[in-house]
């Protein structure tokens, strides 16, 4: 991976809607050149999506519960613990699974339009698989930041308008 | 009653002229929906760790002076910066004074070294504060203008021509503001000797010294024989986006320093405690943010460089600091007219270059230290600006 790369990469994941005309002038690069790039990154699965950071709590009409939940697993011979965090992963609901050091095996974050309906996840769905020794749940009461976004950001400029 | 209080002004007071950056300030800050390109300071707020320091300090009790010169501590750890960074070696304990920003060691600088009717060289398009500083210390400031064909370089020439038999220094400050330019080794080196000829004292602000972009910054400090007769000024303001913090330092010759440190011990006593506990986190642990804002820096100098040569604004591409100088000549306008209706018209403010001093008249500064939202921005509003006044 060159510098040029990693720059688009950075840029990129900072915001993903910056323009490809700019993108291009940003690395000095022309846009062909940076189309090229970032069609390769996303060929070879390292640029995966394109997604945006969402506070939900602010909309209406779209209520959810999220949930992390530290499952304890047995790690089966061969494929570890790969499989049976794919057999978490595949459900919807599952937002991510981290493979964790220390008291637990994955961390699960599930969302969910209810609490009931995340309760019933991990009762039923969860805890039933075979390699699945216990969770334990804790559910999300608020978001300050996420993925590097802080949610309440005070986006005033402080700086005086005009100085030397 | 004002004209009571006048007569009570002293004539230096009188005569000093207000900055002609203020009227921009006026205009602008009435305004809503402004742009700003005119701000000349860092658009990151200062790093977590360094705040943390600073709160750390307070609930350690830090809330006294420090030394005269600052925290030991932290002109040793400026010492050993200055040593990695630019390979330049200074004692901690008899050639470093932290100051109040680097305004307050410019200030320091002058009035230790000037006479009733000494002159220095002030090399500009420049800061706003230098010749001004000069006169408030009874010196002659004595403009030296540089020029976009030498991308605003100092030159040999230019050097010859400012110099008469009362010269007793030149103030040079690479990377500059406004201007961006920056001065390698080599073109350092073929203005030594004219320095020496003249047995000039060098003050050489390199607030900027971090930010450069395409070569790394050379100190003149290095250079054979000018270490003895350069006074070296910096701070943590732009490096570190520490503007409002108030810390400078000022290195050279011992006894120099040691004149400014008298000076510096009765107007000042210190510089601001709490600003010297940051400082030093910021040394200590601030490299990665460094690197960080100065990869931003220079990505969207890239493109704001690019987007004025798009539009017909032709722009040389600056090697440091934070702010692109446009040429405006295209539109017939002075630099003045130019912010002025470009600031009433589309809403985005600029400076004039006129406003640092020579050579600066033609031009505009346009700081990038903004989101490359708000740059993208501007550049439209300025491109259908630059279309309408030259169709006229």
């Amino acid at each position: 991976m060159n510098e040029k790369e990693i720059e688009i990469l950075e840029i990129l994941e900072d915001n993903a809607r910056v323009p490809m005309e700019v993108l291009a002038d940003m690395v000095d690069l022309s846009v062909d050149e940076v189309e090229k790039i970032i069609k390769s990154l996303e060929e070879k699965d390292i640029i995966l999506s394109y997604s945006s950071v969402i506070n939900w709590d602010k909309t209406a009409g779209k209520d959810s519960v999220a949930a992390m939940i530290d499952v304890k697993v047995t790690p089966k011979r061969e494929v570890g613990f790969d499989e049976i965090a794919e057999r978490i992963y595949r459900f919807p609901e599952v937002k991510a699974v981290y493979l964790m050091s220390g008291a637990f095996d994955l961390s699960v974050q599930i969302e969910g339009k209810t609490m009931k309906e995340v309760a019933f996840f991990v009762s039923n769905k969860l805890s039933t698989l075979d390699s699945v020794l216990s969770t334990t749940t804790h559910f999300l009461l608020k978001k300050y930041k996420h993925d590097g976004v802080i949610f309440e950001p005070e986006q005033k400029d402080k700086r005086i308008v005009v100085s030397p | 009653m004002k004209e009571v209080q006048q007569q009570y002004l002293s004539k230096t007071a009188s005569k000093l002229k207000p900055s002609g950056i203020r009227k921009f300030f006026d205009l602008a800050s009435q305004m809503d929906n402004v742009i700003s390109l005119g701000v000349g300071e860092p658009d990151f707020v200062t790093p977590w760790n360094v705040c943390e320091a600073g709160y750390a300090s307070l609930e350690s009790g830090y809330t006294a002076y420090t030394a005269n010169a600052g925290l030991l501590e932290l002109r040793e750890e400026i010492s050993s910066y200055l040593s990695d960074q630019f390979s330049l070696s200074y004692s901690a304990e008899s050639q470093i004074i932290l100051t109040v920003g680097a305004s307050q060691a410019i200030d320091l600088a002058f009035r230790s070294i000037i006479d009733p009717g000494d002159e220095v060289v002030i090399v500009e398009p420049g800061f706003v504060a230098y010749a001004p500083a000069v006169t408030l210390a009874g010196g002659i400031p004595v403009s030296l203008e540089t020029k976009a064909e030498d991308e605003f370089k100092l030159t040999r020439e230019s050097l010859e021509k400012a110099i008469t038999k009362r010269t007793k220094a030149i103030l040079l400050c690479f990377p500059s503001n406004p201007t961006g330019a920056t001065m390698s080794k080599e073109e350092l080196q073929s203005v030594t000797d004219v320095i020496e000829k003249h047995d000039l004292l060098v003050l050489s602000d390199e607030i900027y010294a971090e930010l450069t972009y395409d070569e790394t910054h050379y100190s003149i400090a290095r250079l054979d024989g000018m270490k003895e007769r350069t006074i070296l000024i910096s701070g943590f303001s732009k490096a570190f986006a520490m503007t409002g913090w108030r810390l400078g330092y000022v290195t050279g010759p011992e006894e120099i320093i040691a004149a400014m440190l008298k000076i510096h011990q009765y107007t000042m006593m210190c510089a601001p405690t709490i600003a010297q506990h940051g400082a030093l986190e910021a040394l200590q642990n601030g490299r990665d943010d460094l690197e960080k804002m100065k990869k931003s820096y220079r990505q969207r100098r890239n493109y704001l460089v690019k987007a004025f040569n798009q539009i017909g604004l032709s722009c040389h591409m600056p090697g440091g600091a934070f702010y692109a100088f446009p040429s405006i000549q295209s539109t017939g306008m002075t630099s003045d007219e130019f912010a002025e209706k470009l600031l009433e018209e589309e809403r985005v403010a600029v400076v004039p270059g006129h406003v640092f001093g020579a050579g600066g008249e033609g031009y505009i500064r346009c700081s990038y230290a903004t989101s490359i939202e708000s740059l993208q921005e501007a550049v439209k509003r300025i491109g259908v600006f630059v279309e309408r006044h030259r169709a006229e």
